[in-house]
């Protein structure tokens, strides 16, 4: 089954009117992925048992005309607590962790009969850009097997692009989601801040996180994110406003016509690729082309975005996992004699350097003596970055540039250097810093990888993105790529 | 030279709510270790705090009750630091902008009133509780985890043992009138860190403070203190210096040991908690909670005095707990006399809580029962010894008057009745009737004797007596 050549409104119809069987596509699915991740490398846990016998019992049972996505086999990044499914945010130190409870997330799929494909490979807790942090093995690019699959979403991303799954789970602290999508050149949106419930998501910088699809068409990721979005009693954050059903509103009369577009200036400015600026900037132009207006603006902090943002995601963090002290669940090492040991040893050893780098960084920025120079100082340049944003929206509706700065780059390139791996976030933290939804969409290849739109929208209105995405994706053919991988496909 | 003595009390207070303070487990004394908690209290990968509403209204009340401002915008911080009885390895804690500031209460020490300030009060979570077993294993139950707190800090105004306790005694028992807490030092339910300074009077710099442990009664926290007071001014006298120290209450000698030196302070870096949104208090809420408090003692206590004519004695151990105040309330809420209410609850009832060792609510005695048996004694129906057995009856949850009737204990009080067998006795007790006409007088009271003898008790004597005079005088 070739999953770029139907979509998720097809196979429902089809599973419901049992022109194929939730078993046929269960297994088909693993086929995919069977054929594929050898090469991929986006799973760490499959959960093939499980999925046949609910595929059976849905096929038993049939499939309700009422839910979208029951009896399609459907991936999980491995940071969103599965009951009974190991689960180990990419780390070591939740090696052996099977949770008792679901992420909110998976009850709301599991009340529409989905099934679980798997766990797909991370950055260790989230943190990286490469997806070359796991703790378990490296995720390779379907475009190009040298090259990384970006992170921290891209176990998730590259199981898409692959055709191993439908869609696929992730989630976006400072770009997990946008940025693997750019790179793999399918679609990724990030939600509002509070649009979706974290309850269940392994926490990395609570007020950054959210959790989001990544698809290979619009309508697709629009349908599926109105399915895990709301209020949830877990999640005091999230949001109690009525969610839309996003993609119900995606048909041949969406168009863009007046959309009022804003281009950041920093977005296209110095340290972003040439050849990505060409993709995106003809793009914008086609935009143009169908009635939207195009124009310049600045969001003057942009620059400090990355500093700022990897002071308070890492202070987040450091607190956040603290809680992995190898006392109640987890490895704990062996070799203990006395309570420090169990602190120390456990989390030295459970723990990647990435991890280590970060709990460091975000130990310090919250040390007396330190707080106000760097988390206060950090916490505040967030509020100018977001009122950068309230200022540009209060005469556009969206904004747009890259996703990230350059194509998918080779493994290994900057896995020294930690640095350069960080600025690679540059165009994707300010839009969590601010908590507005960010999606990235296929606009096109440079040297032959994919390079992504990055659209960004007022808070709550992905409405609005899905729309300017849609119109995009059904008048250019660019979505329509496929990597072509060993010619399997 | 003569020194002046500073104390600061850092005072925790357990709620009893029903629910912990982010996590739907129920907060319950002595349950199985580790029954109420969840995955919220095991700090799980990926859970997240909600927080009780309930908290933040008890806050609201205490701050009330310490006179505080309340804070119309609080968020929560995270006070970060490794331990096995705290899951998450953070504390949810108040740090920037606690509930409650500039509080104060009176306190009265040899007849000098003198007002604490109270500097702030915030609402955080307990920890759990480790246990070192001798097999060489530690435990760690986490029932404790969750349990909402208050912890009120007090401004160096308490300069005196004496201060401290009495600062104590008006907290403990505001708090207890909000009933918000059971504020219990043996349960645990109020706990109590201590420090103290001296300087040389007239001295604009505060001297080093010694923090004080293991203090389990108000009684210790005075000790402690005094011991402590003494032993800074050997030192100082003696050309010593005090060490920043933590220093153990032994109560068998009465000493404090040192624990442990300080060095600095401890580095919890605190941030704003990420998954809580800020608490926004309203004033309307905050006069909707103020209107809805129970009275506070010092207001009972006026009242008691100006409305129902108590001594300022019996308003004092009325108002003791809010248990017994509201009890009073309610027998004379029922219609009961409030001085024979008050010495019945201070009499009788406190007596049986005593000797039972139980609390008012555990005992099946009702405010109706009591008022019920007050006025079935104020209209004669039964005597004061007759009260006694129904006393006992109501302990049992019995209604007085259904009692009085069921055990026929109903006293004679009927002229119509009593007459007849007043003449029958005087007419069977000849000699004493003549012996009462010799002047003797000491004839009344046999005849009474027989008279009650004869009605078994029941006979109302003030009737009793009024009419045999009358016979008597008649003959």
């Amino acid at each position: 089954m070739n999953f770029y050549e139907t979509d998720l409104t097809q196979l429902h119809d089809d599973l419901v009117n049992k022109k194929i069987s939730a078993t046929e596509l269960t297994k088909a699915t693993y086929d995919n992925i069977k054929a594929k991740d050898d090469q991929i490398e986006a799973f760490l846990t499959l959960n093939e048992e499980n999925a046949l016998a609910e595929a059976k019992a849905l096929d038993e049972q049939g499939i309700a005309a009422d839910q979208l996505v029951a009896g399609i086999p459907l991936g999980v990044k491995d940071n969103i607590v599965t009951k009974n499914i190991r689960t180990t945010a990419a780390s070591k130190i939740l090696d052996n962790f099977k949770p008792i409870y679901d992420a909110t997330v998976i009850e709301k799929l599991k009340a529409q009969n989905f099934i679980n494909a798997g766990k797909l490979n991370l950055d260790e807790f989230a943190m990286g850009g490469s997806t070359e942090n796991s703790a378990y093995q490296v995720t390779h690019n379907a475009w190009d097997l040298t090259r990384v699959p970006g992170g921290s979403s891209g176990g998730s991303a590259a199981s898409v692009a692959a055709g191993e799954v439908l869609a696929a789970l992730g989630t976006d602290t400072g770009g997990s989601i946008r940025l693997p999508a750019s790179y793999n050149g399918v679609v990724g949106m990030k939600p509002t801040y509070g649009r979706v419930s974290r309850w269940g998501i392994i926490a990395f910088g609570s007020s950054l996180d959210q959790v989001g699809w990544l698809t290979t068409s619009v309508k697709d990721n629009a349908l599926l994110t109105s399915l895990i979005s709301g209020h949830d009693e877990h999640d005091l954050t999230s949001s109690t406003r009525e969610v839309p059903n996003f993609g119900a509103q995606l048909n041949d009369d969406t168009n863009v016509k007046g959309l009022r577009i804003a281009v950041p200036k920093e977005y296209l400015g110095e340290g972003v690729d040439e050849k990505v600026k060409t993709v995106i900037k003809d793009a914008l132009k086609h935009y143009e082309s169908l009635g939207a207006i195009v124009d310049e603006v600045s969001l003057p902090h942009t620059q400090y975005g990355v500093a700022a943002y990897y002071i308070i995601s890492s202070s987040e963090a450091s607190s956040n996992l603290q809680r992995f002290d190898g006392v109640r669940y987890g490895v704990r090492t062996n070799d203990v004699k006395n309570l420090e040991d169990v602190y120390v040893k456990s989390r030295s050893e459970g723990f990647g350097d990435e991890v280590k780098r970060r709990i460091m960084l975000g130990t310090f920025s919250l040390s007396a003596g330190f707080y106000d120079a760097y988390f206060n100082k950090a916490s505040q340049i967030r509020t100018l970055i977001r009122q950068d944003f309230e200022n540009v929206f209060k005469d556009h509706d969206v904004v747009m540039g890259p996703a990230g700065p350059t194509v998918a780059y080779k493994i290994g390139s900057t896995i020294t250097d930690p640095k350069a791996m960080y600025m690679n976030d540059v165009l994707t933290v300010p839009v969590n810093m601010a908590g507005l939804p960010g999606m990235s969409i296929p606009a096109g290849l440079a040297d032959g990888m994919p390079v992504g739109l990055q659209i960004i929208g007022k808070p709550f209105d992905e409405e609005t993105m899905y729309k300017a995405a849609y119109t995009f994706e059904q008048s250019t053919d660019f979505h329509k790529a496929q990597p072509n991988l060993g010619g399997q496909n | 030279m003569n020194f002046e003595t500073t104390i600061g009390l850092e005072v925790h207070v357990e709620m009893k709510t029903n629910s912990k303070i982010f996590s739907p487990s129920p907060v319950q004394f002595g349950a199985e270790p580790n029954a109420n908690t969840n995955v919220i209290d095991w700090g799980y990968p990926g859970v997240l705090p909600a927080t009780n509403k309930g908290v933040v209204e008890n806050g609201i009340r205490a701050a009330l009750a310490l006179h505080a401002e309340i804070e119309p915008h609080q968020h929560f911080d995270r006070k970060n630091y490794f331990y096995p009885d705290n899951p998450k390895a953070y504390q949810i804690s108040q740090s920037v902008s606690p509930l409650g500031h500039d509080g104060w209460v009176e306190i009265e020490v040899e007849g000098e009133k003198k007002k604490i300030g109270i500097a702030e009060m915030h609402i955080e979570e307990d920890a759990g509780k480790n246990t070192h077993s001798p097999n060489g294993y530690s435990y760690v139950d986490l029932n404790r985890q969750g349990t909402p707190l208050i912890e009120i800090v007090s401004k160096p105004d308490i300069s005196s043992a004496d201060e401290a306790y009495a600062y104590l005694e008006a907290l403990r028992e505001r708090i207890q009138f909000t009933g918000i807490s059971d504020v219990k030092m043996e349960e645990g339910s109020m706990r109590v860190d201590v420090n103290i300074s001296i300087r040389p009077v007239g001295s604009d710099k505060y001297g080093t403070k010694t923090e004080l442990k293991n203090l389990n009664s108000f009684n210790y926290v005075k000790k402690g203190l005094l011991f402590e007071e003494q032993r800074q001014q050997r030192v100082l006298m003696s050309g010593g210096e005090i060490g920043q120290e933590t220093r153990r209450y032994d109560e068998t000698t009465g000493q404090t040991i040192l624990m442990r030196v300080k060095e600095g302070s401890d580095d919890y870096r605190y941030f704003p908690e990420p998954d809580l949104p800020s608490l926004e208090i309203s004033d309307a809420w905050i006069k909707e909670i103020g209107d809805a408090m129970p009275q506070m003692p010092n207001n009972r206590r006026e009242r008691y005095i100006n409305e129902l004519g108590l001594t300022e004695y019996d308003a004092m151990v009325l108002t003791q707990t809010k248990e017994m105040s509201d009890f009073f309330e309610a027998t004379v809420a029922d219609g009961a006399d409030a001085k024979l209410a008050s010495n019945y609850l201070q009499g009788d009832v406190n007596a049986y809580l005593n000797d039972e060792q139980v609390d008012l609510a555990d005992t099946k005695l009702t405010p109706a029962n009591l008022a019920g048996m007050i006025n079935l004694i104020n209209d004669g129906t039964i005597s004061s010894k007759m009260a006694k057995k129904v006393f006992k009856g109501i302990l049992e949850g019995e209604n007085p008057a259904e009692y009085v009737k069921a055990h026929g204990l109903v006293q004679l009080s009927d002229p119509a009745q009593l007459q007849p067998i007043i003449d029958e006795i005087l007419s069977n007790n000849e000699q004493s009737v003549a012996d009462f006409k010799n002047g003797k007088d000491r004839a009344v009271g046999f005849l009474v004797g027989q008279i009650m003898k004869q009605t078994k008790g029941q006979a109302n004597p003030s009737v009793v007596n009024q009419l045999l005079m009358k016979s008597l005088q008649a003959l």
